[in-house]
């Protein structure tokens, strides 16, 4: 059998992979867990506008969790992590892109009214007779 | 990736006799060390599972769309969705998660045994996430929750308001408004009453106000009707808000349910693909196959078994904890 290794040292190239330690990956799953917890617990505190952002930004920790240790990232090819980040990269410009002017057409489409109209409306109808 | 060429100069020429290769039986012939084999077949994993998050990339950009258009849409439907079911769910694929772990680091070390045993609880974790999933889809089925020109269903959801209302502690409100209809009509006729002037497209979608002539040139000419209709709804509205009664249901919901169905139903072909997978890995793992010199094939379904806990880490929040 081949010596195996378990420092969490980068995988060097006489030795195939790295071997997480128990105690590491136990302990990720726990946090996971609590995690998970707390953010089922959040979504029933009213924080208006943040419910949002404190659910995705535990979920965020929660994957990069799994990425780093479950997935050996952390001890992997930096190469690897690379093409990860590049693709979460590409992710990002793909949603921002998708997101940055789409409700402009918000009014024109669903409500077959001019664009910025709706704004308008409340206060224009109380004025209006009939 | 340094590997490659130290790997390459030493063996050059690629002898069959040579030393390095008798070894090593599972080494194919075109790589040249065993870590060289391993970190390409990493590579091309990663490369592969980029594209899977890709993929997924394009459901949630139409999550985003459709959220940042229709909040309202979202925060009705996701009353039809069970919290502790998606959290059960949850918890069961982190678990699975950490036995997949687990199960690679018992290949490396050479526990099979153990490997065997941990690659099989996955699998059945596996199985218990898709049978929490048939639960909810069922229930979805049940109440017609339908995507698409499909969605009829059958009753409102239950909102912490309406179990209010039951307990009796919203009674004082009932005896000072007795005509307030306690139970709720049924949402699809509630959706007809409401909204008489309104325009369905073949795919369910309901254009609001498209009967209505449209304003020629700008807000000074608004259509009389549709600004008295617009009141009434803004008042209608005011006064729900005010006697704490269940939202009344926005229209397009049915939105909702395309976006939870594909979503969860593209999740839920990757957790029978892993399953499938992590078998195949469980097969080999029981006929010896894995040591700590070639344990790929675990660690690379394992990276696969990991994006989908990852795509699932993502999708809880965003379909069942809405607020």
């Amino acid at each position: 059998m081949a010596q195996v290794h378990e420092t969490p040292s980068p995988a060097d190239e006489h030795h195939v992979g790295h071997v997480v330690p128990f105690k590491i990956l136990f302990a990720v799953f726990a946090a996971l867990t609590l995690l998970t917890l707390i953010t089922v617990g959040a979504s029933y505190i009213d924080f208006g506008e943040l419910n949002l952002i404190v659910a995705l930004v535990i979920a965020v920790i929660k994957a990069s969790l799994v990425v780093l240790f479950f997935m050996h990232l952390r001890w992997d090819r930096p190469f690897n992590a690379i093409v990860f980040v590049g693709c979460l990269i590409f992710v990002a410009i793909f949603l921002g892109f998708a997101l940055i002017d789409t409700t402009q057409y918000h009014h024109s489409i669903f409500t077959e009214q001019a664009p910025g109209m709706k704004a308008h409306i409340p206060m224009k109808a109380e004025k209006l007779p009939g | 990736m340094t590997t490659t060429a130290t790997g390459a100069s030493e063996h050059d020429g690629h002898d069959e006799h040579d030393p390095a290769h008798e070894h090593h039986k599972f080494l194919a012939h075109h790589f040249d060390t065993p870590v060289q084999q391993f970190d390409s077949g990493k590579l091309g994993t990663w490369l592969f599972l980029t594209t899977e998050i890709l993929l997924f990339s394009g459901l949630f950009c139409a999550y985003a769309v459709y959220r940042a258009n229709h909040p309202q849409v979202f925060e009705f439907a996701h009353q039809y969705l069970d919290k502790r079911l998606g959290a059960l769910n949850t918890i069961v694929l982190i678990f699975s998660s950490f036995t997949m772990a687990w199960g690679v680091r018992a290949a490396q070390l050479g526990k099979k045994n153990l490997c065997v045993t941990l690659l099989a609880i996955t699998i059945a974790c596996g199985a218990v996430f898709m049978c929490v999933k048939y639960v909810e889809y069922k229930a979805k089925w049940q109440e017609k929750l339908f995507p698409g020109a499909n969605y009829n269903p059958t009753e409102m959801p239950k909102t912490d308001i309406s179990e209010e209302k039951a307990a009796g502690k919203l009674a004082a409100d009932e005896a000072k408004l007795p005509e307030v209809a306690t139970t709720p009509a049924p949402a699809a006729d509630l959706m007809k009453t409401v909204a008489p002037a309104m325009n369905t497209a073949p795919d369910g979608h309901i254009f609001e106000g498209s009967s209505i002539a449209r304003a020629p040139v700008g807000p000074h000419s608004l259509n009389p009707d549709w600004v008295a209709s617009e009141n009434s709804r803004l008042r209608r509205e005011e006064a729900s808000v005010a006697r704490h009664e269940p939202m009344d249901e926005p229209n397009n919901v049915q939105i909702f349910f395309s976006i939870y169905f594909m979503m969860t139903g593209l999740h839920g072909i990757h957790v029978l693909a892993g399953m499938c997978l992590i078998f195949w890995v469980l097969l080999r793992a029981n006929r010896g196959e894995f040591g700590p010199e070639y344990f790929s094939p675990v660690d690379f379904v394992g990276l696969y078994w990991h994006v989908v806990d990852l795509v699932w880490i993502f999708l809880f929040p965003l379909l069942y904890l809405i607020t």
